[in-house]
């Protein structure tokens, strides 16, 4: 198991082994990353739903197992899962999965049923129809407002997406994103939104972390990322994005193999394996979390962004040419 | 008349696929019974069964012979004797009624561990597989322990142990039906707990005991149910087998796996007559396996 110290502060995460962010009261985190580089994971571990092996994870102030147990915690923050379908039970009706949590909390079943009618109304789920229907009987994108239901039911300031979109087609994809953000604004939400796909994540986040191996490679404001493209594994994985532009077509692969493997992951840099600017001092130590361009929301953890590194590129601020 | 606009209008109407779908579900057992009736196969062996249980429970009121009063000089009268349907057995018994209270015993020892085994058998595997850790460790390890005997010698042993008996074959039946009925209640336990729904419940901060009784039983129980529909027929033939060698019920109690003991020895001189035991535990253990295959399917809520 990967292991962080994760360390909030209102509304935040800051991590000291590699992991660190923060996510700002009000503000969309968008984290990217390949399949099993953690992304998931720490989604599960800002849940509580894993435990933390060492650190500390503090939500508007108060730190989880100090201040904070579980379900104060579950108060405030709510996560919607990636597998619309084994997100929900399929034995309940959806109003049935839906007023659970506030039930749990002590609300009467009246009224947490009259909230599941509510909220699945202001999902665009028709109540009259919908809540007596049972999950097989609903499409994948009503499967997904219904998950989005069932975690606004709870009353929630900080939503943990978990690749919450990536099972939709397309257009079913932009219909829920649209209603995520509806809601960002309507119910004053925090979102940690992760996803694989780039695109999505630049439409919904402000801020961007982009993961590898279970670290944070880079992170800083959506646009600040997409144009410098600071650390080597962004610029690859920007430049493995499909182009809609036919003259703009990779023919090269950007990434050559396969991620290694985190059980045992690569000393010094993590990336070092697969980068194409990789030089002896990447194997050695591992690179420290540097502001890009002296930019203070912007950071990445590369030795060519660090002067005093020894890397060859290093020297004067070096900046990436983008997907070389 | 004043018109209030909604501001909140969801952005996106619903989609029109699922508006065919009837806006009330019906429940599910509702819908079990539905499919089930749907399947002839099931239905023939749940009217089989229903019989033999009615005529088995009502056994006293039928106009049936003394199952314990035998007459020497009326001994092995085959099939179709006047005043014996069926015959009669090596001490002149009547056939019919025999089988019948016969029937009494063999489908209580069938049913009983079954259903003892069941209960505990869920217990411990949902136990199991829900908490996991060392407590997965101790029950499955415990139980793989029972694993390493057949079950028809652990029925045997277990039962030589305690003695003949009735009450001693339900003990020893039950506990070689608990092995199996947890560990397949500890492996769909184990995949139901890994499914988001079971997160999702978590954490809305409900109990331990709430999240499985909601979530979890309702979901791990058809499988277990199925399974163990299964394993009466095999309940039945254990007993029958305990009952043959001396283990389970005593003469001059009808069973059926004794009486098929008794009447070996008959087995040259009316064949037909002699397998009429058998016959009757062949049929009632295939209607029931039939049956747990409807049921299986019928419960299959995909579909």
């Amino acid at each position: 198991m990967r292991k962080g110290i994760f360390n909030r502060k209102t509304n935040a995460v800051r991590a000291v082994d590699g992991v660190s962010f923060t996510v700002a009261k009000g503000e969309t985190l968008g984290i990217v990353g390949e399949s099993g580089c953690g992304k998931s994971t720490t989604a599960r571990l800002l849940v509580g739903l894993e435990g933390i092996d060492a650190g500390d994870l503090i939500f508007d102030g108060d730190r989880l197992g100090v201040d904070l147990s579980l379900k104060d915690l579950w108060d405030g923050v709510q996560m919607v899962f990636q597998d619309s379908y084994a997100s929900l039970n399929p034995r309940l009706t959806i109003e049935e999965t839906i007023a659970f949590g506030p039930k749990m909390r002590g609300v009467a079943a009246d009224e947490a049923r009259r909230l599941a009618h509510e909220l699945l109304g202001r999902v665009g789920l028709a109540p009259a129809r919908f809540a007596g229907r049972y999950p097989h009987e609903l499409s994948g994108g009503q499967r997904q407002r219904v998950n989005i239901a069932r975690s606004l039911a709870m009353k929630p300031r900080l939503i943990i997406l978990d690749e919450a979109v990536s099972a939709l087609d397309k257009s079913v994809e932009a219909q829920v994103l649209n209603l995520l953000r509806e809601l960002k604004d309507e119910f004053g939400l925090t979102y940690v939104f992760i996803s694989h796909d780039l695109n999505v994540v630049r439409y919904v986040s402000d801020r961007i972390m982009v993961m590898y191996l279970g670290e944070v490679v880079e992170i800083g404001p959506v646009a600040a990322v997409w144009e410098k493209r600071a650390h080597p594994y962004t610029a690859a994985l920007f430049a493995a994005m499909p182009s809609m532009d036919p003259d703009n077509r990779t023919e090269v692969p950007p990434l050559a193999g396969d991620p290694p493997n985190p059980i045992d992951p690569p000393s010094g840099c993590r990336f070092h394996t697969r980068c194409s600017f990789a030089e002896p001092v990447c194997g050695k130590t591992r690179p420290k979390s540097v502001a890009v361009d002296g930019a203070a929301d912007h950071d990445a953890a590369c030795h060519m962004l660090d002067p005093i590194s020894g890397h060859s590129k290093s020297a004067g601020g070096s900046r990436l040419e983008a997907a070389e | 008349m004043s018109t209030t606009v909604d501001t909140k209008v969801p952005a996106v109407p619903a989609r029109p696929a699922a508006e065919q779908a009837p806006a009330q579900s019906k429940g599910y057992w509702q819908g079990v019974g539905a499919r089930l009736s749907r399947d002839p196969v099931a239905m023939v062996c749940a009217g089989l069964l229903t019989l033999l249980l009615a005529a088995v429970v009502f056994a006293p009121l039928l106009p049936l012979a003394d199952p314990f009063t035998g007459s020497m000089i009326s001994r092995l009268k085959p099939i179709g004797t006047e005043g014996h349907i069926l015959g009669t057995d090596e001490l002149g018994r009547d056939m019919l009624a025999r089988l019948i209270y016969g029937g009494r015993l063999t489908l209580m020892l069938g049913l009983l561990p079954v259903i003892f085994a069941f209960l505990i058998g869920t217990f411990l595997g949902v136990l199991a597989g829900y908490v996991g850790g060392w407590l997965n460790t101790v029950i499955m390890r415990t139980v793989d322990v029972f694993f390493a005997f057949p079950s028809i010698l652990l029925a045997i042993a277990i039962s030589g142990a305690l003695g003949a008996g009735i009450v001693n074959s339900l003990v020893s039946l039950t506990i070689v039906f608990i092995p199996p009925i947890t560990r397949v209640a500890e492996s769909v336990t184990a995949s139901v707990r890994s499914l988001e729904y079971v997160d999702a419940a978590r954490i809305s901060g409900a109990r331990a005991l709430t999240v499985v009784r909601v979530h979890v039983l309702g979901n791990v129980m058809s499988p277990i149910f199925v399974y163990a529909t299964s394993l009466t027929s095999v309940s039945m033939i254990l007993a029958a087998g305990l009952s043959f060698l001396g283990l389970g019920v005593k003469p001059p109690q009808p069973e059926w796996g004794l009486m098929l003991n008794t009447l070996r020895t008959a087995i040259y001189i009316d064949p037909v007559l002699a397998a009429l035991p058998g016959a009757m535990i062949f049929l009632t253990s295939l209607c029931l396996n039939l049956l747990s295959d409807g049921l299986r399917s019928a419960m299959n809520i995909k579909d």
